[in-house]
């Protein structure tokens, strides 16, 4: 009889334990370029964005304990998927944030639709991730071909840039922009002259440029990033293709391009992106935030470190509200229903493709004596509502909204 | 003008200057190599990294000592030719009478120690060097636009090239070196100080990849990778032209530019394989490659 009673006071204990405030467990995998081309545009910025999203988020809700883990993929889809499976299955991760490249993103997100978790894209830009390749697994923040088209390539064909030759990246993202582009080009009366597909991360672009000058195209349409766009447009220079009277068109340029291009080589380039350190001031506090943990001088964050900000704090809110990171699919359901907002991003909000909306803004990198203070890159051209920036749903052909 | 395979002319001869220009790197450092393998029988695998430490000391100076493009080019090399030599002296000269592979395993591992290093000081982006005044500009070719700066690339390095092939191959020291390779007891023997002359050959060559790094350095990104992306493609050039012939690592390096160069007008994308190809080719045709005097 004693011993029953023992047994029956233990058990009360033990369901009393589990009454009270549920710990939830969330554990973010960081996947991204640490030392390649895109290394400065994401890697370790979007590590540490990462991290102030989670220990902002475990300040105002002490039952969550997040986890952030990382690794570099090195631009290779296969080397991610290992990573990726090896993080789900072995090291209990429930998402998998940014993934720059455009091909390992493809391949990741077939991973997190497999194993039910989630991907919060910030790094990739291929439109088609909410399009034909869609899925109730993943989320696309910050950018897209599409966005990048619509707002760079409309801005231009409008000043007069009709005739376009394209530089283009040899994979998944450097066609979908080249082919997004070119089709707002025909669209707006231009005219494509040409292109050249060269391999990712190359050094010497002096005999594609040449292709280029020799198509006597009004605009070179830079349908590359990173490393390659800041190449082609130092040897452009010395190439003599603006002095010829051709312009660049950075289709994909990120603020760390620009303070590694120097304002005089990169002055009167514009271009759309959807974050600027310097636009207001909740821009303003979260880059001192990130310059903190990132102690390195000089260095700026990127649209995509912003979008892992972001992304990831709206995940944690989602799964906050489900009480559980098991169910991926549940979550991005949930991340769909809720509206997104922080002090970096503002309004967004997650439509039913994954596509995340928020307005995006025309950039004019500025000339050199127009800067007053070291990271002061831009003028604000244009604002360009989050209803406009981005593909309207019934265009993408992804198959959980049409089908 | 007059067209080639549907492909005009003046795009042609532009894309041969182009691969001329590319070919002057190809030749400067697989003559490096070339010297190193012919002289030590060590595969210098951080010769990429010597490249990109050229480039670095080029940019180092630049922004520490205010010491321009011109200067760098002789004090640059000197300066990685010393850390060449302490290489040397700590690690290569205890293998040399080891397999070929230890000496491969050994500085490939030094290479990437080196540009692991540098890409935590330095980061992955690149690092911008100017292009030096006097060298600015460029002359209109009527088929081309050719910058000034490219033509002095193929300038110094045809300069360079022939300059060290003539020493090797004229001149006593050269002699004395090629001696030394063959029977270095006997040299040893008629007082020569042979290890002393293996150590400064190494440095040499190790001096000549970084004169590369810093001609490179105002067109190319100045970043720790730049050397791991041009090493394989000046190995398969070292190959293709013969492991310990001078002149056939020139000769290969710019003739092997220009084929590139070509490639790049007719089917681009195979520009970054047209090279292994013919290496392929060439290791089945002619094993000891197109020069070599190992048969």
């Amino acid at each position: 009889m004693k011993r029953t009673m023992v047994i029956a006071a233990l058990a009360a204990l033990l369901a009393c334990g589990t009454a009270q405030a549920q710990q939830i467990n969330v554990k973010i995998g960081v996947l991204t370029d640490m030392a390649s081309l895109y290394a400065d545009d994401t890697g370790v910025g979007s590590v540490i964005a990462a991290k102030l999203a989670a220990e902002e988020f475990m300040k105002d809700h002490p039952n969550v304990k997040v986890e952030v883990v990382s690794a570099d993929h090195q631009n290779k889809p296969d080397a991610a998927v290992g990573i990726a499976n090896q993080w789900i299955d072995v090291d209990h991760v429930d998402m998998i944030a940014d993934v720059p490249n455009s091909g390992v993103a493809l391949a990741i997100t077939q991973v997190a639709a497999q194993k039910n978790k989630v991907f919060v894209a910030s790094g990739p830009a291929s439109s088609d991730l909410t399009g034909p390749k869609c899925n109730g697994n993943m989320v696309h923040w910050t950018y897209d071909t599409w966005m990048l088209a619509n707002g760079t390539g409309k801005a231009i064909v409008k000043t007069g840039g009709d005739t376009w030759f394209f530089l283009v990246s040899d994979y998944a993202f450097g066609h979908a922009l080249a082919r997004d582009t070119a089709a707002v080009v025909k669209a707006n009366g231009g005219k494509v002259l040409g292109e050249v597909a060269h391999p990712i991360n190359t050094s010497d672009f002096s005999s594609f440029l040449l292709q280029a000058q020799a198509s006597k195209a009004k605009i070179i349409g830079l349908a590359n990033a990173g490393g390659d766009t800041i190449n082609a447009i130092k040897q452009g220079a010395e190439f003599g293709i603006v002095a010829g009277g051709q312009k660049f068109a950075g289709l994909l340029v990120f603020a760390p391009d620009v303070a590694a291009l120097g304002l005089k080589t990169a002055q009167g380039l514009t271009f759309t992106e959807t974050f600027y350190w310097d636009l207001n001031d909740g821009t303003r506090a979260w880059t001192k935030r990130w310059d903190k943990e990132r102690n390195s001088p000089g260095k700026l964050p990127s649209m995509n470190m912003a979008g892992v900000y972001s992304g990831t704090l709206h995940y944690l809110k989602a799964v906050a509200a489900l009480k559980s990171a098991a169910d991926g699919k549940a979550v991005v359901a949930e991340m769909k229903k809720l509206p997104a907002e922080d002090s970096v991003y503002g309004k967004s909000t997650v439509r039913a493709d994954g596509r995340v909306l928020h307005p995006a803004y025309l950039f004019e990198v500025k000339k050199p004596e127009e800067s007053k203070y070291p990271g002061d890159l831009y003028h604000v051209r244009a604002t360009i509502p989050a209803d406009e920036a981005f593909r309207p749903l019934k265009d993408g052909g992804c198959p959980m909204v049409s089908g | 003008m007059f067209d080639i395979f549907g492909i005009s002319s003046a795009a042609l001869f532009g894309q041969l200057l182009i691969g001329l220009i590319n070919g002057s790197f190809y030749a400067l450092l697989s003559l490096g190599l070339a010297v190193i393998f012919g002289m030590l029988n060590i595969i210098n695998f951080t010769h990429g990294a010597q490249y990109m430490l050229g480039a670095v000391a080029a940019y180092l100076l630049l922004n520490y000592s205010g010491l321009g493009y011109f200067p760098a080019l002789i004090i640059a090399p000197v300066l990685v030719g010393i850390v060449g030599v302490i290489i040397e002296r700590v690690f290569l000269q205890w293998i040399y009478k080891l397999d070929h592979l230890y000496g491969l395993l050994l500085t490939f591992g030094l290479a990437l120690i080196i540009e692991g290093v540098g890409r935590n000081y330095l980061g992955s982006a690149g690092l911008p060097y100017t292009l030096p005044d006097a060298l600015r500009g460029g002359q209109n070719l009527g088929f081309m636009f050719l910058p000034n700066y490219r033509a002095w690339v193929i300038f110094a390095s045809l300069i360079v090239c022939f300059g060290t092939w003539f020493m090797i191959e004229r001149t006593r020291l050269g002699a004395y070196l090629r001696a030394a390779t063959e029977n270095p007891t006997l040299v040893r023997a008629f007082g020569v100080n042979v290890p002393r002359m293996i150590t400064l050959t190494y440095g040499f060559g190790v001096a000549l990849a970084a004169f590369a790094g810093v001609m490179a350095a105002p067109i190319y990104n100045v970043s720790p990778n730049m050397g791991s992306e041009l090493i394989i493609v000046v190995f398969a050039v070292v190959v293709i032209g013969g492991m310990g012939s001078i002149l056939g690592a020139i000769l290969t390096g710019f003739g092997l530019g220009i084929v590139e160069g070509l490639t790049k007008v007719f089917f681009p994308e195979a520009s970054n394989t047209v090279i292994f190809v013919i290496m392929a080719i060439v290791l089945l045709v002619r094993p000891a490659g197109l020069f070599g005097r190992r048969a």
